[in-house]
């Protein structure tokens, strides 16, 4: 499976009230949620982003809340796959269980531009930035993460 | 190789003599927890996979306490989805407006966790339970809905940071100060993915309020669980109110850490956390220059019977400044009847202070307190991130329940030992 779209590119340390800031939590409406995805820190991202579009972050992503919604309004504004320094460690797991995918590869957030045509191979962990032609190669999620994300997320996994 | 408490707890609930960092297991819960906000979603995962019926109706705590009593309509059908599913599947721990508190102020209270405990809660701050020699740690609405059917669920096994902690408090120093320290030594991703282990001869003078605080803001070192060994301030507050036996566990002695920190409880002064990350520290002091809109004291970090008492030392027989608006949201009906019958609420009162029920409300961004372009507030809460509490333009400065009494005084940040 491959992604390959835009880079929408933020700092370290975002968290999940500027994805998806609590005052809109009182719905668990995925359209509604994504129509204001990254609003307190980006106001353009919802009428910029594309499906297939690709967010790149920096140490730290998705700190702060245990909001499932973040993930979830992230994946339903398009983004193909949220590449980052590091991830919150409840942003991780949400990420899997609701089939948003992630990478962590520090080497490629330092290189990889706002803007970029960024293209992602999710079996090798292959990313490749068509703007600067740099290659770079994220850590595979182990085997149990794997079986996870094959199943298509942890409800599916645990009806197995 | 000697495990660490966490490590012991987690072990024992995956059935296994030993566990290593970094193991991936899947473990028995004591608890399974969701709130208004997360349990919806959660439902509806449930539902969507085809369960019809939860693991143990017992061992599920369902809290309606963020946007209760409800601000809005959506608000209101989200609470109604919760009331329902909990009548449904008969759940027991299911607390609605009256009985409600804040969760995480609640189920230590009502002794619905106890020491030994493995618990996930869809909260980022489940993690307080530590203070009660517990393994808590926050997941999603998935994790909730997975624990709800199976009662089980995934972890890997953390790594720790051993913190020594030596020493007792100044007057006017709690908890919330220690934590906060912590957080802008260490960053808020100083403790990503791992335990903090709080340990060493300063644990016993600390009470289980500060236990409690200190346990709920590892989250904001990104911690995946805070902990304290258990003592005999952990048994005087569990005798009588542990729902189960607790079990109690210890570290072994040849446990490995990754790093030890140690720490003079006696060095430490009221510290604020500034805008727009908790790690932002600064002793209050620094502050006096800093004018402030409103003061919030409460919520699941520091809306305890001692949080409380400390605010009422501070703003008893006086008023707040002209201009600020304080805000006191005891955490729990039992805390809040507490601080009727004892005068406090007369004192708030008095004091030019607003009393509420218990609420999540303004700590983020809910309602009850949300804050305009420009505004700062100091505040007992546990986030100070861009937009947190309100307008993206507004600030948030994180301190003790004493530093925001004081503040709200003078109308500038202020160290509590100067009022």
């Amino acid at each position: 499976m491959n992604a390959r779209g835009s880079v929408f590119k933020y700092p370290d340390n975002v968290d999940t009230d500027v994805i998806i800031p609590a005052r809109h939590l009182n719905t668990q409406d995925a359209k509604e949620l994504a129509s204001h995805c990254m609003e307190d820190i980006d106001k353009d991202f919802v009428n910029r982003v594309q499906p297939g579009d690709i967010m790149v972050g920096g140490w730290n992503f998705g700190c702060g809340s245990s909001r499932e919604h973040a993930p979830l309004c992230i994946k339903t504004a398009g983004i193909a796959v949220v590449i980052a320094k590091s991830f919150a460690r409840i942003f991780y797991r949400n990420s899997i269980n609701i089939g948003l995918p992630i990478m962590e590869c520090p080497e490629a957030v330092d290189a990889i531009e706002a803007g970029d045509t960024v293209q992602v191979d999710f079996d090798t962990g292959v990313i490749t930035d068509e703007t600067n032609g740099k290659v770079f190669h994220a850590e595979p999620f182990p085997p149990f993460i794997q079986n996870i994300i094959s199943a298509g997320g942890l409800m599916k996994a645990i009806q197995k | 190789m000697g495990m660490t408490l966490t490590q012991k707890i987690l072990a024992a609930h995956a059935g296994l003599p030993e566990v290593k960092a970094g193991q991936l297991i899947d473990a028995k819960l004591d608890i399974v927890l969701g709130n208004d906000i997360t349990t919806p979603v959660a439902i509806n995962e449930f539902e969507r996979a085809g369960f019809d019926r939860v693991f143990d109706k017992e061992h599920i705590a369902i809290v309606l306490d963020h946007f209760v009593p409800n601000k809005d309509i959506k608000s209101a059908t989200q609470s109604k989805q919760c009331r329902e599913f909990a009548n449904k599947y008969d759940i027991l721990n299911f607390y609605d407006v009256g009985q409600m508190g804040i969760e995480h102020a609640l189920l230590p209270e009502k002794g619905i966790v106890t020491a030994g405990d493995c618990v996930i809660g869809a909260d980022s701050h489940t993690c307080t339970y530590g203070a009660l020699g517990a393994f808590s740690t926050g997941v999603g609405s998935t994790d909730m809905a997975a624990g709800m059917a199976t009662g089980m669920a995934w972890f890997k096994v953390p790594s720790a940071i051993k913190f020594v902690l030596t020493g007792k408090f100044n007057p006017r120093v709690s908890g919330k100060d220690l934590i906060l320290h912590i957080i802008g030594m260490i960053g808020v991703d100083g403790a990503l993915y791992k335990s903090m282990e709080f340990t060493g001869p300063g644990v016993a003078g600390l009470t289980m309020d500060d236990r409690l605080c200190i346990c709920n803001m590892a989250i904001e070192a990104g911690a995946k669980n805070g902990i304290f060994p258990v003592d005999e301030v952990t048994k005087a507050y569990l005798a009588g109110r542990s729902q189960r036996p607790p079990v109690f566990y210890e570290a072994d002695p040849d446990a490995v850490y990754e790093k030890t920190i140690e720490i003079d409880l006696g060095a430490l002064e009221p510290t604020v956390s500034y805008p727009h990350l908790p790690e932002n520290t600064h002793v209050a002091s620094e502050g006096k220059d800093i004018k402030i809109d409103q003061v919030v004291i409460g919520s699941c970090t520091n809306g305890r019977l001692e949080d409380m008492e400390a605010a009422y030392n501070i703003l008893k027989g006086k008023h707040i400044a002209k201009g600020v608006r304080g805000i006191i949201i005891p955490a729990t009906m039992a805390v809040y009847k507490e601080c009727i019958l004892r005068g406090w609420t007369t004192a708030f009162i008095d004091a030019g202070c607003i009393v509420s029920t218990p609420t999540c409300g303004p700590c983020l961004g809910g309602y009850m307190g949300i804050l305009a372009a420009g505004e700062r507030c100091v505040s007992t809460t546990n986030r100070n991130f861009v937009g947190r509490m309100g307008h993206v333009d507004s600030e948030v400065y994180l301190a003790s329940p004493a530093t925001a009494a004081a503040s709200a005084l003078t109308g500038y940040i202020t160290d509590p030992r100067t009022v």
